[in-house]
């Protein structure tokens, strides 16, 4: 039997407000164990929560960006469970009314778009961190990141594989960090995904039995979490088995799920509406500033560079994959660089040199209009292609401008075509053979003599104009 | 013979401070003395601050001295009930869960009343977390009632009602969920106002039941009630429900005349459920407005009979979840035998919580649980609208609503605690103004045969405290029924 | 026969974190079944127009600005605990089925 796989993903995104959600802490979580923290994010008796309006600004940009209907009127809510964690035992969030809700986002699947449909999106509160490096048979718990703004973004089960939970996530983030809501940083649990999986024979409408997968700290994790679900799901039915309905963790040092032990109540929430906040109302005109606020997002950005640039899909997907690619390249567009050539100059040199660096665009020494003048350098026939590598990796080292770089080290191009013809003719005198050979047919060693000339002239000989010299100064030879 | 100075009202202790006639330290001193004297018999205080109250007089002292405005409650001493967070001493909600818990912060009325003068001289005892109608329920003491040492102070604010009738302060600070500043006020024969919910901040205030809980001043008359809310009341941005309303002086409402004013008695408070002794005082009462010039006009709140059923299930509902964050991890009792993080959590709770906290702790969790949140939870939120609905008819052709604060007198200690259900039905008169989010106030209206105090109660409008105040002032100034000193002492 | 049974008490006490004896078990199933009982007088009235009151008051939009406050000092935060290190909270240590 052939099977397809049903996937729907949760994702609680970390809002990068200043502070807390319902209280005036620093959200900033890397401080000293338990100095971010107030008698509110405590859960201290007599305290009261205030929303933070950032995170309802932010929640509402989110929304409108993955298409979803703002509620005019929602609420908050307690979730009630114990967990030492939790600093109240119970956790505000959103149950019934969540403030966005019936969206979607478009993910590519290898230049391929489907669209994936957003249930909701809503505003929770993120729970302390504990840790077990503590002594004994004990734990230690931080509150610094109690309270922390958190944005819970659930999907519907419109995912059929690993890869397309893969893209979908890649979408999500790549679309959170357009509107700059969150660093979304999985490492550090600033995003975090979770995924519930079921498999069904290829034409079955109804669901199969699902598991919900948690604890996983990357997006490779996620896909390899998900591919392993779904092969252990469809093993265990055509051996005649059954899915259980669990929650399972990944493991990632081993690469299996493993079922997590929970109680039989553990799902019994009671949820009820939060006495202490009221609703909150996001009226037509609320939303309309919300929505011109808005920065121009992955889908549009990408089709208007395709076309103002003349980019080839591939190249305009891989520039707009984050906003400071794309700012910087329209930067080197800007002052005149060729498109074609600022895309090859980008997504080739500098984008090795920034991934070998570990470097964000955003810290790159080398600026959008030194690479622009490097570009113009090589248009110009100044400096050759071999030499403007160079250029670049010494620009991307010390932030010096290329021009500067050329005169400093004497790199400009020989195009003095005497000058060349003189090395031209030395190279041909010392290497006979060679030349005997190229005579004889053997067009291949014509690179060899290029090679010659150009080791000659330490690399500076203008490429083409050596090209053309030595074609004519063999032939005259000849003759 | 000149009064005592534990016998002035805030009024004239304010004064004297500011005139410099009096000292606010002579004034702290007179209080404690009075404590010293009389709380071994009554037992309202749970916590004396000798020291830090007065130090609190002797820098107001100062400001009067330097000519700086030492604040409108200048010198006032105050008793704070025991869930109300202060940084001084303990705030241990009379739960063993607390028993050493110190709050890092101020609630924002201490700070208030702080910076309007006032002189804290320690806390007042109450219920168990509040949950209570006559304050036995306190694991740190049991407090008497003045008028029968025999007899509960009513509650949960007991300790405050009882401090107040036994003079041993000039403010105590309540909280009422379902009655608990009225009813002990009215058992012990003081005043009690339960404001308006949003119109004081509960940001310090140990929650109960979040959407009925009020923080309200027990004082010894009508324009000590009304001093205390200038200072009580206002917006505070730390608490997202209290309302964006200025702030009138309520001084001002006390014109000292009815004329004019309709007063709305519900045919549903005078059933045979409403004791004899306290119909008649209710009765002499509505006279006494009769002939001040007020207009008695019938009305109905046809819900009443649901008001309790709808009242526990949400109190307990929301009581569950405020009292889940009582874990033993950031503060609180641990049991030390715990081993596991279960364990912690069901040792504690289950020894440091008494069996009335534990019972509706219970109810609350079972009314929310999966398959019961429509039926009870859901229902009762739709009750309270239709019982708030009862209230808006009535204000059509009312300015206030008048009965009885509670259907019966005091009660002797352990007579009401066997039958949880029974201790419930006698907040019938109380808890409606809770639902329906009302101010409510409470006023002695004489004294039984036996000597007991009886209460009358009067609903207002939201935010028609300066009604409640005015009416209840002229009956006071009019009726002649100052009910005297309790018989302690 | 009582609202609940002794089944249904122990799992809300197991919602609850709350253990209890057998003997308050039997109290409980009583007291809470004569007062769930009593709680179902609300079923005399229809209700099925009345919109639920979920909130006391009926303001909306109370916020706060995204404005960074002082937060506790360490010890103040840690000073209440019934077990600290000087730096965290110190529980039995946490296992993965302990969320309830």
């Amino acid at each position: 039997m052939e099977f397809e796989a049903v996937v729907g993903m949760e994702v609680h995104v970390e809002i990068n407000s200043k502070s807390k959600v319902f209280c005036g802490c620093s959200a900033d979580f890397h401080a000293g164990p338990n100095t971010n923290v107030c008698p509110v994010c405590l859960g201290m008796p007599g305290v009261l929560p205030v929303l933070n309006v950032d995170m309802v600004n932010k929640s509402v940009a989110v929304g409108l960006a993955l298409n979803c209907a703002i509620s005019r009127w929602s609420k908050l809510d307690r979730k009630n469970y114990f967990y030492p964690d939790m600093a109240k035992n119970y956790q505000i969030s959103q149950y019934d009314l969540p403030l966005c809700q019936n969206g979607w986002i478009e993910i590519d699947l290898d230049g391929q778009t489907k669209r994936i449909g957003i249930t909701r999106a809503h505003i929770e509160e993120d729970t302390a961190r504990n840790t077990h490096t503590i002594a004994g048979n004990q734990s230690g718990v931080d509150f610094n990141r109690s309270g922390v703004a958190l944005l819970e973004i659930v999907t519907e089960p419109d995912i059929r594989s690993a890869k397309e939970a893969f893209a979908y996530l890649t979408a999500l983030k790549q679309l959170l960090q357009y509107l700059d809501v969150s660093d979304c940083n999985m490492e550090e649990g600033s995003l975090r995904a979770e995924a519930n999986i079921s498999v069904r024979p290829v034409g079955q409408e109804q669901f199969g039995t699902k598991t919900e997968v948690k604890n996983v700290a990357s997006f490779s994790g996620v896909f390899k979490a998900i591919e392993f679900e779904i092969a252990r799901h469809i093993k265990l039915i055509n051996s005649g088995g059954k899915v259980v309905q669990e929650t399972r963790g990944w493991d990632a040092d081993r690469g299996i799920t493993v079922p997590q032990r929970l109680k039989e109540s553990a799902h019994d929430y009671r949820y009820f509406p939060e006495p202490d906040l009221v609703p909150i109302v996001v009226d037509e005109a609320w939303e309309q500033r919300i929505r011109e606020s808005l920065p121009e997002l992955p889908a549009a950005r990408r089709s208007r560079m395709g076309t103002q640039y003349g980019l080839s899909a591939y190249d305009a997907n891989v520039i707009t994959l984050s906003q400071d690619t794309a700012n910087y390249y329209e930067r080197v567009v800007a002052v005149g660089a060729d498109a074609k050539k600022a895309a090859n100059w980008l997504m080739g040199e500098l984008q090795a040199l920034l991934s070998a660096a570990k470097q964000e665009i955003t810290d790159c020494r080398v600026t959008p209009a030194d690479l622009a003048a490097l570009i113009g350098l090589i248009d110009s026939g100044a400096i050759n292609g071999k030499m403007a590598k160079d250029i670049i990796a010494e620009m991307f080292e010390t932030g010096k401008a290329p021009q500067d770089i050329v005169k400093e080290q004497g790199l400009s191009q020989i195009t003095d075509t005497g000058a060349i013809e003189d090395i031209i003719r030395k190279v041909l005198a010392d290497n006979p053979a060679q030349v005997g050979q190229f005579r004889s047919g053997k067009e291949q060693v014509f690179g060899f003599l290029v090679g010659q000339v150009m080791r000659a002239t330490q690399g500076k000989a203008n490429p083409a104009l050596l090209n053309d010299l030595l074609r004519r100064e063999l032939s005259r030879q000849e003759n | 013979m000149t009064t005592p100075l534990y016998k002035k009202t805030v009024r004239e202790i304010r004064d004297a401070v500011r005139s410099g006639a009096l000292t606010a330290v002579e004034v702290t001193e007179a209080h404690l003395a009075r404590i010293a004297d009389v709380d071994p018999k009554v037992d309202a205080f749970t916590q004396i601050w000798t020291d830090e109250a007065l130090a609190q007089a002797a820098a107001v002292d100062a400001k009067v001295k330097q000519g700086i405005d030492p604040g409108p409650l200048a010198g006032v001493p105050v008793g704070v009930k025991e869930l109300i967070c202060t940084r001084t001493g303990k705030t241990t909600c009379a739960s063993k869960i607390l028993e050493n818990f110190r709050s890092p912060y101020d609630a924002t009325i201490i700070q208030k009343l702080d910076a309007a003068g006032a002189v804290f001289l320690g806390k007042v005892n109450m219920d168990e977390f509040a949950m209570g109608s006559s304050t036995e329920r306190s694991t740190i003491k049991t407090t008497k009632n003045p008028w029968n040492l025999k007899c509960v102070p009513g509650g949960s604010s007991g300790g405050s009602a009882a401090a107040i009738s036994a003079d041993e302060c000039a403010i105590a600070l309540g909280s009422d969920t379902g009655g608990s500043i009225r009813q002990p006020a009215a058992l012990c024969g003081c005043v009690g106002i339960k404001p308006t919910y949003g119109r004081v901040s509960r940001f310090g205030l140990v929650a109960f039941a979040s959407s009925l809980d009020q923080i309200g001043p027990l004082t010894k008359n009508v324009e000590d009630a009304a001093l205390s809310l200038n200072t009580l009341c206002g917006r505070d941005p730390r608490d997202a429900t209290s309302a964006d309303l200025p702030v009138p002086d309520f001084t001002k409402a006390l014109t000292g005349d009815v004329k004019g004013l309709r007063i709305g008695l519900p045919k549903e408070y005078f059933t045979e459920a409403l004791n004899a002794e306290m119909r008649e005082k209710v009765e002499a009462a509505v006279d006494v407005f009769k002939s001040g010039g007020a207009e008695i006009v019938p009305v109905s709140l046809p819900h009443t009979d649901y008001a309790i059923a709808t009242y526990y299930i949400i109190c307990t509902a929301e009581a569950s979840a405020n009292l889940a964050r009582f874990d033993g991890v950031r503060y609180g009792y641990r049991n030390p035998a715990a081993k596991t993080v279960e364990e912690m959590y069901v040792l504690s709770k289950s020894e440091a919580f008494g069996p009335e906290v534990r019972r509706r702790i219970m109810l609350g969790t079972y009314v929310l649980s999966s398959g019961y949140y429509d039926a009870y939870y859901l229902k009762a939120q739709k009750v309270r609208r239709l019982i708030k609905k009862d209230f808006d008819d009535a204000f059509e052709k009312c300015d206030f609503v008048m009965g009885p604060t509670s259907p019966i007198p005091t009660f002797e200690f352990g007579a009401k605690t066997e039958n949880p259900l029974e201790m419930y039905l006698a907040d019938i008169y109380t808890i409606s103004v809770n639902l329906a989010t009302l101010p409510g106030i409470s006023i002695p209206c004489g004294l039984t045969a036996s000597g007991l105090p009886a209460g009358l109660q009067l609903i207002g409008r939201p935010f028609g405290e300066e009604t409640l105040l005015r009416a209840a002032h002229c009956y006071e100034q009019t009726s002649g029924t100052t009910l005297g000193d309790p018989p302690i002492a | 026969m009582s609202k609940i049974t002794k089944q249904d008490v122990e799992y809300v006490a197991g919602l609850a974190q709350l253990r209890l004896d057998e003997a308050a078990k039997e109290r409980l199933v009583r007291e809470m079944g004569d007062i769930l009982a009593y709680m179902d007088q609300l079923n005399e009235l229809d209700t099925s127009n009345v919109e639920p009151m979920m909130h006391a008051m009926e303001m909306t939009n109370v916020f706060r600005q995204d404005v960074v406050k002082p937060s506790l000092p360490r010890e103040e935060a840690l000073m209440n605990a019934p077990v600290h290190d000087g730096e965290y909270f110190i529980v039995p240590r946490i296992l993965e089925g302990d969320a309830s």
